[in-house]
């Protein structure tokens, strides 16, 4: 069961993540962004239904398309589209971009720009917690391409040998740039993959917020009573190309509008909503409007803030120690 | 004072360390009940039990990952590899994940993880178990780089590593691990890093060495002392940072120089020293400076050949005889 107070903040950060896109995407194509953007559109259920399950001091690891995982988990839009825009007032003072955003305040520890390259950071964040005694846990968000990455299989393993309280969440959305899965991917289900570690796996319907939040809430717990990893592969899709800009010579134009159409995936949550009288179409359409603004606001924001002094540039290469006034 | 050898003075520093501070924990391949491979964490688990000293899988890039994902939560993870060649099968966790973590991420996480294990030649481990890697990892700004090459500048180059708030790629010498010498019993012992160590003072020619080429150099310096040719051995001990001020001072006193290191001559970091000292102190140089490394050809196995690939305590001499013209 997930509460109404709940419910209605899983609906505003897919809304978020979804306008906060729109907006960056056409602020790219005005040449006002630069960079690589890969768009979470169609794939919010997942960041969103998972992350309402996190507190703050909860851990996750993302990856470049990592827009909705950094919103998801507490990311104000207007710090991070500066971010996008190469700001000094973005989460990593125009560092990072679109691929790397982070909150550590917010548990956030990195979207991570390498295919893989997160999995066995959170596994490391899971270990802190555990030596710790806490009651911390670290999810672990990534593609379908990445497990096929060693540091998937290498993390599976650890985290399951250490019973470490990880969630290792897939999202499956059918290809990996061009690659369709089933030319690069030995299982149909990367769930199964799970059993070679001896942890649960489960295969869900990641358009599905309910389905994402079942699954999670039992993988938290799970983890929380010391009993380890698991895996869940939510199937998806990306709305968009890979990147913007992508021809998507690889898929049919017909194929992607079923799913925009019928399987939207917060039309299909906004139904549900309605069907069973949580909440008014007023109620739900206050939501969307405000989302609208607030990635408006984002972008004017984003657009009005300072470029970083190119004299700053040599500034955090290294943690450097200040030394006590005298 | 006491006498020990360099892997006690190791493993007796981590032991401190982790008494100091219960965020400090090692993991690694084989350190548990066996100690390492090398003895530097023998019995290390009997006192700190199995949470706090773990032996894991045989997954570099997994362990490694986990140790920037624990750092970043707030732990202070050592993290031993067997061999330092195998910092390779984890590069991009060490080179694209820690080096770049702070400076990506706008500056504020702190990344205090040390990476150590010991390279070189001397046990006929063939080529991909006798390298000298240093040079890679000086390359990529985000990482320090010490080099100790004896038991005290072991112990308390160590301890400065693990204090650190930043990554440390800490490189032992696998031919040292048996020397003793005497080392400071302070459990606060520490040698602050970016501070060269003049190991014999001398006026005629400065030679650079580090690791096991520090005692191969002294060597070289008391024969060249007999034939009338005073030495000047200086030991970086760190090579990020890398003390130049302590090395240029002593050109411009000794007019001549010569670095050595068993890395490959080719783009090893001889180069680099010898291009800042070119910089620093081209008015002052008699003679072009003479750079010494291995040659350009995998370790081979056979003790001949392994001693043919890199050099000898005569090619120290004879390079310090020729920028001396004699």
């Amino acid at each position: 069961m997930i509460s109404k107070e709940r419910k209605l903040w899983i609906y505003k950060t897919m809304n978020q993540i979804r306008h906060f896109e729109q907006k960056a995407q056409s602020l790219f194509e005005q040449n006002k962004l630069r960079g690589s953007v890969h768009l979470y559109a169609g794939e919010e259920a997942i960041a969103a239904a998972v992350c309402a399950l996190l507190r703050d001091e909860d851990y996750i690891t993302s990856t470049h398309r990592g827009h909705g995982h950094c919103i998801a988990k507490g990311a104000t839009l207007d710090r991070a589209m500066a971010e996008l825009m190469g700001k000094t007032t973005g989460y990593c003072k125009g560092r990072s971009g679109s691929m790397h955003i982070a909150d550590f305040e917010k548990g956030n520890l990195g979207a991570n720009a390498i295919v893989g390259g997160g999995i066995p950071i959170a596994v490391g964040a899971a270990l802190a917690a555990k030596l710790r005694g806490s009651d911390q846990v670290a999810v672990s968000f990534f593609g379908d391409g990445a497990s096929n990455e060693g540091t998937f299989h290498e993390s599976l393993n650890l985290a399951s040998v250490w019973k470490l309280p990880v969630i290792l969440v897939c999202e499956n959305n059918g290809f990996g740039i061009s690659v369709p899965t089933w030319q690069s991917t030995s299982v149909e289900d990367i769930s199964i993959r799970s059993t070679s570690y001896n942890i649960p796996g489960v295969t869900v319907d990641g358009n599905d917020v309910y389905a994402v939040y079942k699954a999670a809430e039992a993988a938290i717990k799970r983890a929380k009573e010391g009993k380890g990893p698991t895996l869940i592969e939510c199937k998806t899709c990306r709305h968009m190309g890979h990147w913007t800009g992508d021809p998507q010579t690889y898929r049919t134009k017909k194929e992607v509008e079923e799913w925009k159409t019928g399987r939207d995936p917060i039309k299909m949550f906004r139904n549900k909503l309605l069907e069973n009288g949580d909440f008014t179409v007023e109620d739900l359409d206050k939501i969307e409007n405000d989302a609208v603004k607030e990635a408006d606001d984002a972008a004017e924001y984003a657009i009005n803030s300072p470029e970083p002094d190119p004299a700053s540039v040599m500034e955090d290469v290294f943690y450097i120690k200040q030394e006590a006034a005298v | 004072m006491s006498k020990k050898t360099y892997a006690t003075a190791i493993r007796d520093t981590i032991a401190e360390e982790m008494r100091r501070d219960n965020h400090v924990f090692i993991m690694g391949e084989d350190i548990e009940t066996l100690g390492g491979v090398f003895g530097c964490t023998r019995d290390l688990y009997k006192e700190f039990g199995t949470a706090r000293v773990r032996n894991t899988p045989i997954s570099e890039a997994g362990i490694v990952g986990a140790g920037i994902g624990a750092a970043c939560a707030g732990m202070r993870p050592i993290v031993e590899l067997m061999y330092m060649d195998f910092t390779l099968v984890a590069a991009d966790q060490i080179l694209n994940q820690a080096a770049k973590t702070r400076y990506v991420f706008g500056g504020k996480p702190r990344i205090p993880l040390v990476i150590r294990g010991q390279q070189g030649i001397g046990r006929g481990n063939a080529a991909t178990h006798s390298q000298s890697l240093e040079t890679f990892f000086m390359h990529i700004p985000g990482l320090k780089v010490a080099c100790p090459s004896t038991a005290a500048d072991a112990a308390g180059l160590l301890r400065t590593a693990i204090r650190d708030d930043n990554p440390v790629m800490f490189f032992e010498h696998k031919a040292l691990y048996a020397l003793k010498s005497e080392v400071p019993d302070n459990p606060d012992y520490i040698i602050p890093f970016g501070k060269a160590d003049i190991k014999r003072a001398g006026k005629d020619v400065t030679i650079v060495a580090s690791l096991l080429y520090v005692s191969r150099a002294l060597e070289a310096a008391d024969e060249l002392a007999k034939q009338g040719i005073e030495t000047e051995v200086i030991d970086p001990r760190t090579l990020v940072p890398l003390d130049m001020e302590t090395i240029v001072a002593s050109v411009k006193k000794t007019g001549r120089f010569v670095v050595v290191h068993e890395a490959h001559r080719n783009a090893g970091w001889g180069a680099e020293v010898a291009s800042q000292v070119t910089e620093s102190a081209f008015r002052y140089l008699d003679a072009v400076p003479i750079r010494l490394g291995a040659k350009a050809c995998p370790l081979p196995f056979n003790a001949v050949l392994e001693s043919a690939v890199v050099p000898s305590v005569k090619d120290i001499i004879d390079a310090a005889k020729a920028v001396c013209y004699r």
